[in-house]
């Protein structure tokens, strides 16, 4: 034990060093480095004030053209780079952020689901920081106040009941992952890793303060993002929802988002051989006549991952209309099912040919 | 350190160890559930996580990720870790590090698989039990033990049942024994799927619709199953109609099924106890489906089978692959059956040596080559070929595996 506490001494007086270093703003860069993470979330200095999610100088808030969904939650993403530094572009993955970044996410539920902007409850806040040793992620659950978030390192249950989409009463009990469950997604070949901010997703245009720009031309003015191409050059895919752009784009861009951080060749479900990234060529690799593997039950008596022509037929629709533990992809994140996400899926499997 | 002499830094090394493991105590009661949690998430290595006797219920799955870590149970009829509320997660308890022992304990009733490895080196389930405990249903989880793409896997003395598609279940693994364990009224007791170097042994399979399988199966990263050796295994009264829910390859095996090689390269079968199995005590088979995939091999390659007792059997044929059999082979079913399918460019010239089905049992056992033509189990001749002593031979015995945790390295 003696080893370990001085092992730990070692780490703070490096964090501290660090954070001589100084970043601009009131953001904490030892919160950022410290080898415990901080206990609350104010400490870290994000935000200007966090109830209304305004973000501290040197945050920068962010969208992804085609998010995750986490049972009709609102998000909000802000990312921050130590001053004088930049994330390294990759027109793949999520970009190459520096020692000391802090990408922050709040999870959030309108008191109805059709008025996103009114009566919003913070449920939580996600923090993946960039250490010396590799990213590090946190959740911090909000207080009934909307004050303050605290360290939960088993996750949590928070109930939530607000009025549907449909207009009719919601209620369910909403998951706040635990330490693993984040790696249980935010892992890629063993390592945690960041998942959203990748140039295709990042590739749209965003309401700042200052007015419309794209976020990735934004990115590189402010100085965080180095190696970027024009926009133009970079690759983007469709807001899933958008229903102008072609069927396939919008539900590739679906399952890249919400399938595709396990469903790759270095992802946590690499032994299925069922691969949904933006990028995946192979038609089998995409499910297309695929036989289950390990799928079990999850098979919902159905013979194929997909089988064109056949939605009813397919094991991925099966999964992503599922709400049932061991059967529902993906396996944490929701309670719910997204009826649209499943109409589009659905339609893009009938008209596969 | 590495200027030390090799004795001397091995010493420092233990020493460190010892001053770095805890034991993480953890009873059940009041809040036991994210006590346990934290301390599967904070253990550091070295340390034990010791789960205290009694009853646990979860509504999420657990996981690990710190490598060295072992997590102890008070034993497994007296640590039960129940997941009969989950939900959330798939399984009960998921392993992404290395060198973990998972000992002495129960897992109930989970929604999806009962304990996984995922990408581990080193990893040990011993004495545990993975039970579902509504007996053989399709809504059970599909795997009970199941390590997969993983290293160094060791499997002793852990009890399964109920399991709706393998009860012990390696999959895209390499080095691997399975030993002292029993597996009943799962779809299949134990599966070893396009894996490299498994010892299968002294295990008892009874009661599932077919007792060991070793198959290998394309689109998979890794495929290419080889040098398996089954041995000194009961295999008996498999029985247990087969309930996989379907689109799963398992839902091929017919009730009654005792040990089945599928695609499988460089499998040896033998000093295994087999009786009353009521489709086949052994089957050798091509893997039956279309597929698309070059890199995938459907016919296994180099299979001998020797040195087996064999009570009575295939007196029941089951399904549509025991249709298949009886409609060439006839009732009872022989003791061995092999689909007899060859590549076409084999059939019309000859198959290596080390590629065949060699089959050296004692007097009296029976054997059918079924003379199948392709893997869409066609038979081209209603003629099987029945004289087991045209397949006398052998095949070079693949070295015991060993393990480094298993005093092997």
């Amino acid at each position: 034990m003696i080893m370990r506490r001085l092992l730990a001494a070692g780490l703070l007086a490096a964090a501290a060093m660090f954070g001589g270093g100084g970043s601009a703003g009131a953001v904490s860069a030892e919160a950022i480095l410290a080898a415990k993470p901080p206990k609350l979330l104010s400490e870290f200095g994000f935000f200007a004030d966090g109830a209304r999610q305004v973000p501290a100088e040197g945050v920068v808030p962010y969208h992804l053209a085609t998010p995750l969904f986490t049972d009709f939650a609102e998000k909000f993403r802000f990312v921050h780079v130590p001053a004088g530094q930049s994330a390294t572009y990759n027109p793949d993955e999520a970009f190459d952020f520096p020692v000391g970044t802090a990408l922050i996410k709040t999870f959030a539920f309108p008191a109805d689901l059709r008025a996103p902007d009114k009566n919003v409850r913070l449920i939580e806040t996600r923090v993946l920081v960039r250490q010396e040793a590799g990213w590090q992620a946190w959740a911090y659950v909000w207080n009934a106040e909307q004050t303050e978030a605290e360290l939960k390192i088993a996750g949590a249950k928070v109930d939530i009941a607000v009025t549907g989409r449909d207009g009719a009463p919601l209620a369910f009990t909403y998951a706040v992952p635990n330490k693993n469950q984040c790696k249980g997604c935010h892992a890629l070949n063993g390592e945690v890793a960041p998942l959203g901010p990748k140039a295709r997703n990042l590739n749209v245009s965003h309401d700042y303060a200052s007015g419309a720009e794209n976020q990735l031309a934004h990115w590189a003015a402010a100085g965080i993002l180095s190696g970027s191409p024009a926009p133009a050059d970079a690759p983007s895919v469709p807001v899933w929802g958008d229903t102008s752009a072609p069927t396939d784009a919008r539900a590739r861009a679906w399952l890249d988002t919400n399938c595709a951080h396990c469903h790759r060749r270095e992802g946590p479900a690499s032994n299925s051989g069922l691969y949904l990234t933006w990028g995946e060529k192979d038609r089998v690799a995409l499910g297309v006549g695929k036989r289950p593997v390990a799928a079990g039950r999850g098979s919902g008596d159905r013979a194929f991952d997909i089988d064109p022509g056949n939605p009813d037929n397919s094991i991925l629709l099966y999964r992503v209309e599922s709400t049932e533990a061991g059967v529902m992809m993906p396996e944490i994140g929701r309670t719910q099912t997204d009826p649209e996400a499943v109409a589009l899926l659905h339609k893009w499997v009938e008209e596969m040919r | 350190m590495h200027r030390l002499l090799p004795i001397a830094a091995v010493t420092l090394s233990l020493a460190t160890s010892t001053a770095l493991a805890a034991d993480i105590a953890v009873e059940a009661g009041e809040g036991a559930n994210e006590r346990l949690i934290e301390a599967l998430i904070s253990a550091q290595p070295g340390d034990t996580v010791k789960i205290g006797p009694g009853r646990f219920e979860f509504t999420e799955g657990l996981s690990l990720d710190v490598d060295d870590v072992k997590v102890q149970g008070a034993g497994a009829g007296q640590t039960v870790l129940s997941f009969k509320g989950q939900t959330g997660t798939g399984e009960g308890l998921l392993v992404t590090s290395d060198r973990v022992v998972l000992e002495d304990f129960a897992v109930e009733d989970t929604k999806g698989d009962g304990v996984k490895s995922k990408g581990s080196d080193q990893i040990t389930f011993r004495n545990l039990s993975v039970v579902w405990t509504g007996g053989p249903k399709a809504e059970n989880g599909a795997y009970g033990v199941y390590p997969v793409s993983s290293k160094n896997v060791l499997i002793d003395g852990v009890f399964v049942s109920g399991a709706s598609d393998a009860g012990i279940y390696v999959g895209q693994s390499e080095d691997i024994i399975v030993r002292n364990s029993r597996a009943e009224y799962n779809v299949a007791g134990i599966e070893i799927e396009n894996s490299k170097r498994a010892d299968v042994t002294k295990n008892t399979v009874t009661h599932n619709t077919g007792g060991i399988l070793v198959f290998d199966l394309p689109n998979l990263p890794v495929q290419g199953g080889q040098d398996v050796r089954v041995f000194d295994n009961d295999v008996v009264e498999n029985d247990t109609p087969n309930f996989a829910p379907k689109g799963n390859i398992v839902g091929i095996v017919p009730k009654g099924m005792g040990v089945m090689v599928m695609a499988n390269r460089n499998v040896h079968v033998f000093g295994n106890r087999f009786d009353k199995n009521g489709t086949a005590h052994v089957l050798i088979a091509a893997y039956p489906n279309e597929y698309d995939d070059d890199n995938y091999m459907f016919v296994p390659r180099g299979v001998f089978v020797h040195g087996n007792t064999y009570g009575e059997g295939g007196f029941a044929p089951d399904g549509e692959v025991g249709k298949i059999i009886t409609d060439v082979s006839g009732t009872p079913v022989p003791d061995i059956v092999w689909d007899g399918v060859t590549r076409i460019p084999e059939y019309f010239s000859w198959v290596n040596a080390e590629d065949q089905i060699y089959i050296d049992e004692a007097e009296g056992t029976t054997f059918a080559n079924l003379k199948m033509i392709s893997q869409m189990l066609l038979p081209w001749s209603t003629s099987p070929d029945t004289d087991i002593s045209g397949y006398k031979g052998s095949l070079p015995e693949p070295a015991p595996v060993k393990l480094p945790q298993d005093n092997g390295a």
